[in-house]
C-alpha cells in the first residue's frame, strides 16, 4: 500500500484565528492525508520539533497577525537545522509583496484568501518530497 | 378560522408552483421559505412578542424612538504599531465624526506580555498597539478628554490591568472614575472557543471578571464592564443562530458567577453589553439582533429574577463581518460593507465599527477608514433607514425568521445546560466543534459554488497585485523595547516589587477583590507583564483541548 502523505498543519505566532488552519487541515484529511493540528500559539521551535516527532512530509504554517516574514522564515531555518527537508507551505493575511521574500526564504507556496482547498491539495500532491 | 381562506389559497399556490419548477428550478442552498405569509407566524401577538421599543421584550429595540434622536455611536476600531502612532489615529478619527474610540491592541498586550518577552517578536504593533505600561496609556490617550469620549477596549484575558491603567490616566487628567465612559471586551469565554487570547484557566478568569463587576458597579457605574461576543465566534465559522445562542449560553455563565460570588443581578445586569458580526445575509442579519434582544430579556426576567428593566435589555455593539471581506476585487467590499452597516441599523444596534475594503490584505489606511466611516454617515443621514423604530418589524418573513432563529438558540441553551453549561460547554469542546463544522460545511458550500462569493468563485477578474496597503514599521518593536527598559530604569523598582508582592498575596486569596491591588501595581507603573506573570505563578495558564 502506498505510503499516505503526512502533513502537519500548524499556527506559529499569538494569533487565535484558526479557522483556515482548521478548514485546510479536515479538508487534507478528507483527501486522505494523514493530517495533525498543533493548535495555536506555537514557537518556531515547537512547530520543528513536532515536525520532526511526528516524522511529517509536509509543514503547512498560518499566520493571520502579521509575524509571517519574522516567524516563517525562523521555523525553515530551525527544521533545516535538524536535518528536515520537508515540504513547506503558508497561507493566511500575507500581502504579495511578502511571498518573494518568504519563497526565498524556503517558504514553497503561500496561499493567500480565497484560494480553494482542492488548489492546496493538489499543490501538496503534485510537490511533497 | 380566518386562516382557513388563505391556508387554500397558499396550498393552491405552492402547487401551482412546484409543478413548474420542473420548467424553472429555483437556486440551491435558498431558505425554506419561499414566500412568506401570516401563516407562517400563526399564533403571532404583537404586545408579548414585539410589544413597543424601549419595552420587554424588546424585540424593536432598546430604546423608545431608536435613532430618530441620536444616531447609533460610530466606533471605528483603530490601533496599531505605537502609542504615539495610534494617539494620532484616534485624533483624527475624532476629528472626522467619529463618536466613540475602540482601542485595537497588539497579540503580546492582549496576552499580557510584554514587548521585551522573546514570544512577541514578529508580533509588536502589529494587529494593535503595543501597551506595556502606565506610561504608554497616557501617550496613547494624550489630547483626548476622557470625560467626553467614550473608549471600548477589545481586551480581555488582561481586561482588569488594561481598565486600570485607564481609571489611572484619568485620574491624572482630573477625571474620577466615576465620570468614565466604556467598555471592556472582558469576555474570557470565547476567547476559549473562538478567539485564543486566553492566558489563565476558566476558574481564576472568572474570577477577574467578577471582581470587575463588583469593583465597577461601585466604582465606574457608567462602565460597560463585559462585551459578551458573538463576533468572533461567527467569525470563526459559525451560523447566525449559533452566534447568539452561544454568546448567550456564555452572558448567562457570567450571571451564574456573578451571583454565586454574592453579587444581586441588578447591580451588575446593566452593565451586560453584547457585541454582534453584521455578516451578508440582511435579513437574517436584521431576525437575529431582534431574536437575540427577545431571549435575553426573557433570560434576564425569567431565568435571573432581573426586576430593573435596564438589566433586561440586550445592548449591542456591532462590527461588520470581517470574514466576509474578499482579497479579490478589493473595491467591491464598500458595498458589502454598506450593506452590513444597513443590517445592523434595520437590527438596532447601540454602537458600530465598519470594516475598511483592504482588511483581507492588511491593516486599513487612513483613505479606507475615512470610507468606511462615511459609509456609516451615509446610512445615518442620507438612507432613510433610520428614520423609523425597527423598519422590518411585522414583515411576516422577518417575523418568521425571528421566531426560527429564537427556537433554535433555545435549542442550543438547552443543549448547554444539559452539559453543565457553556464553561463546561467549552472545556469539551462541544461549542468548538459545532462552529468548526459550520465553518467547513460553509467553505464546501463556496468551494462547490452552492454559495457565491462574487469575485472569489463567480465574476472574477485577472488582477494587479493591491497598491498602497499599510505596512507596519518594522522598527516597532525595538522602538517599544527601548521605551520599556527607559521606563523600567527611571521608576521606583521597590514599590514596583511591593505592589506586585501585594498582587501576589492577593490573588492567593480568593474573597479579595484583585481591581484595587491591579490599579496600586499599574499606578506604580508596574509592566502589563509582570502583574500577568504574578497572575500566571498563582493562577497557572488555560491548556486548550485541540480537535479538528
Amino acid at each position: 500500500m502506498e505510503k499516505r502523505i503526512r502533513v502537519l498543519v500548524a499556527k506559529p505566532g499569538l494569533d487565535g484565528h484558526d479557522r483556515g488552519a482548521k478548514v485546510v487541515a479536515r479538508a487534507l484529511r478528507d483527501a486522505g492525508f494523514e493530517v495533525i493540528y498543533t493548535g495555536i500559539r506555537l514557537t518556531p521551535e515547537q512547530i520543528s520539533e513536532a515536525a520532526l516527532q511526528e516524522d511529517v512530509n509536509v509543514v503547512a504554517l498560518s499566520l493571520l497577525s502579521g509575524a509571517h516574514n519574522t516567524l516563517f522564515p525562523r521555523i525553515v531555518e530551525m527544521m533545516k537545522a535538524k536535518g528536515l527537508d520537508v515540504l513547506t507551505i503558508g497561507g493566511g493575511v500575507i500581502p504579495d509583496a511578502d511571498i518573494p521574500g518568504l519563497k526565498a526564504a524556503g517558504i514553497a507556496e503561500v496561499f493567500t484568501p480565497g484560494t480553494p482547498t482542492e488548489k492546496i491539495i493538489e499543490y501538496i500532491k503534485a510537490n511533497v518530497k | 378560522m380566518a386562516n382557513e381562506s388563505l391556508k387554500a389559497k397558499k396550498e393552491a399556490f405552492d402547487a401551482k408552483v412546484e409543478k413548474a419548477l420542473a420548467k424553472n428550478p429555483e437556486r440551491v442552498n435558498l431558505p425554506k421559505l419561499r414566500l412568506a405569509t401570516p401563516l407562517d407566524i400563526e399564533g403571532f401577538d404583537y404586545e408579548k412578542d414585539l410589544g413597543m421599543p424601549g419595552e420587554y421584550p424588546f424585540t424593536r429595540g432598546v430604546q423608545p424612538t431608536m435613532y430618530r434622536g441620536r444616531f447609533w455611536t460610530m466606533r471605528m476600531y483603530a490601533g496599531f504599531s505605537t502609542a504615539e502612532e495610534s494617539n494620532k489615529r484616534y485624533r483624527y478619527l475624532l476629528e472626522s465624526g467619529g463618536t466613540g474610540l475602540s482601542c485595537a491592541f497588539d497579540l503580546p498586550t492582549q496576552i499580557g506580555l510584554d514587548s521585551d518577552d522573546p514570544k512577541a517578536e514578529g508580533e509588536i504593533g502589529k494587529v494593535g498597539v503595543a501597551i506595556d505600561s502606565l506610561a504608554d496609556m497616557e501617550i496613547l490617550f494624550d489630547q483626548i478628554d476622557l470625560g467626553k469620549v467614550s473608549t471600548s477596549m477589545t481586551i480581555n484575558a488582561p481586561a482588569s490591568v488594561l481598565l486600570a491603567m485607564y481609571i489611572a490616566v484619568a485620574e491624572k487628567k482630573g477625571i474620577s472614575a466615576d465620570k468614565l465612559n466604556g467598555t471592556i471586551q472582558n469576555d474570557i469565554l470565547k476567547e476559549y472557543a473562538a478567539r485564543g487570547t486566553y492566558i489563565f484557566p476558566p476558574k481564576p478568569s472568572m474570577r477577574l471578571i467578577t471582581n470587575i463587576f463588583e469593583y465597577c458597579s461601585k466604582n465606574v457605574p457608567q462602565w460597560n464592564t463585559i462585551s459578551i461576543s458573538g463576533y468572533h465566534i461567527r467569525e470563526a465559522g459559525s451560523t447566525a443562530a449559533q452566534e447568539i445562542a452561544f454568546t448567550i449560553a456564555d452572558g448567562i455563565a457570567y450571571c451564574e458567577a456573578a451571583i454565586k460570588a454574592g453579587l444581586n443581578v441588578d447591580d451588575f445586569a446593566g452593565r451586560l453589553s453584547f457585541f454582534w458580526n453584521a455578516h451578508n445575509n440582511v435579513l437574517e442579519e436584521v431576525a437575529k439582533f431582534r431574536a437575540s434582544r427577545r431571549v435575553w430579556a426573557k433570560v434576564m426576567k425569567e431565568r435571573f429574577g432581573a426586576t430593573n428593566p435596564k438589566s433586561w435589555m440586550l445592548r449591542v455593539h456591532t462590527q461588520t463581518a470581517g470574514s466576509m471581506l474578499t482579497a479579490q476585487q478589493p473595491d467591491n467590499n464598500v458595498v458589502r460593507v454598506a450593506l452590513q452597516t444597513a443590517a445592523a441599523v434595520m437590527g438596532g444596534t447601540q454602537s458600530l465599527h465598519t470594516n475598511s475594503k483592504d482588511e483581507a490584505l492588511a491593516l486599513p489606511t487612513e483613505d479606507s477608514v475615512r470610507v468606511a466611516l462615511r459609509t456609516q454617515q451615509i446610512v445615518a443621514e442620507e438612507s432613510g433607514l433610520a428614520d423609523t423604530v425597527d423598519p422590518l418589524g411585522g414583515s411576516y418573513y422577518v417575523e418568521a425568521l425571528t421566531n426560527q432563529i429564537e427556537a433554535e438558540c433555545w435549542d442550543y441553551i438547552k443543549k448547554i445546560d444539559d452539559l453543565g453549561g457553556a464553561v463546561v460547554a467549552i472545556e469539551k469542546g462541544y461549542i468548538q466543534r459545532e462552529i468548526q463544522d459550520s465553518a467547513y460545511k460553509w467553505q464546501m458550500e463556496v468551494e462547490k459554488k452552492e454559495r457565491i462569493i462574487v469575485g472569489v468563485n463567480k465574476y472574477q477578474i485577472k488582477e494587479k497585485p493591491p497598491e498602497g496597503l499599510l505596512r507596519v514599521d518594522a522598527s516597532v518593536g525595538e522602538f517599544q523595547k527601548g521605551k520599556l527598559a527607559k521606563m523600567k530604569a527611571a521608576r521606583d523598582n521597590a514599590a514596583v516589587a511591593a505592589k506586585l508582592a501585594a498582587l501576589e498575596e492577593a490573588c492567593k486569596d480568593e474573597s479579595v477583590n484583585l481591581m484595587p491591588v491591579i490599579l496600586e501595581a499599574v499606578k506604580a507603573y508596574a509592566t502589563l507583564g509582570e502583574v500577568c506573570g504574578v497572575m500566571r505563578k498563582v493562577f497557572g495558564e488555560y491548556q486548550p483541548t485541540v480537535s479538528l
